[in-house]
């Protein structure tokens, strides 16, 4: 409990200090002026996003080679909380993509993808949902889980691969002023440690799920 | 501090998100908790 209670003030702490280097530390972008400084949180989410999703993916691959509910239970831990951060990423995107382009949205290779990514995985925890058999549960939705992982590669290189309204890649191309780099590292340091502490407590609800299903079949069968 | 409004709203859109995740899952969890216990009771009580 203690531990718990210790990382959750440190995520805290980090989520803070990313905010404050966000809106305090980074310089001013010349061209977009303030308005940039929405991407130290949605280009971070973006990438913690495709990292949920990679975690769902050996989840997946766990359970097909192991057959144990344990992968599983990560699988389904991993793609909702990836969910999350991929919400925050539609969100904000277009939120910055107004003043910067003139437009909400526009059906690009990056966006689009984004949004089948999203589409892909509601219809992964849809999935889990019309199986009742826990075991087959698990089957489905792992072949499944593999199956959609395909469109991470291709949200990832979406940008490098193809002419997109979407911006180039800056971050590891020595593109960003060195300020913005730390504070762009603070903030993918506080949403990576955000993400496994929301893994961490969505797979001990999976497996408080399992507990009262066995609980369950023993009440019945007494 | 021209759209700094767009910013804000952005921040706060993206931890509202997360926090509601949060606040969400802890629910769930709390709600499953008390199932099992009932269900533990339950049990002993039929033995």
């Amino acid at each position: 409990m203690m531990a718990k209670v210790l990382g959750a003030a440190v995520v805290v702490f980090l989520l803070g200090a990313s905010a404050y280097g966000a809106f305090f530390v980074a310089p001013n972008e010349l061209t977009m002026g303030v308005v940039q400084r929405i991407f130290y949180l949605h280009a971070p989410c973006g990438m913690t996003a495709l990292a949920a999703f990679l975690i769902c993916f050996a989840g997946n691959l766990g359970f097909l080679f192991k057959r144990e509910a344990k992968w599983d239970w990560l699988a389904v831990s991993a793609a909702e909380v990836g969910l999350a951060f991929c919400t925050v990423v539609l969100l904000t995107g277009p939120i910055w993509a107004k003043p910067a382009w003139g437009v909400y949205w526009a059906w690009d290779a990056r966006l689009t993808s984004t949004l089948v990514l999203w589409l892909l995985y509601v219809s992964y925890l849809i999935l889990r949902t019309m199986v009742e058999d826990p075991d087959r549960r698990a089957l489905i939705s792992s072949f499944y889980g593999v199956f959609i992982f395909l469109d991470v590669p291709l949200v990832y290189g979406s940008i490098w691969w193809w002419r997109t309204q979407h911006p180039q890649p800056v971050v590891f191309t020595g593109g960003l002023n060195p300020e913005m780099r730390k504070v762009f590292y603070l903030s993918w340091l506080s949403l990576t440690a955000l993400m496994i502490l929301l893994i961490r407590q969505r797979y001990e609800l999976e497996a408080t799920r399992g507990e009262a299903q066995i609980l369950a079949r023993e009440a019945e069968a007494a | 501090m021209k759209n700094l409004s767009s910013v804000m709203a952005a921040y706060m859109i993206g931890w509202g998100v997360f926090f509601f995740y949060f606040v969400t899952v802890a629910r769930r969890t709390a709600d499953l908790r008390k199932e099992v216990e009932r269900l533990k009771q339950a049990l002993a009580r039929g033995k």
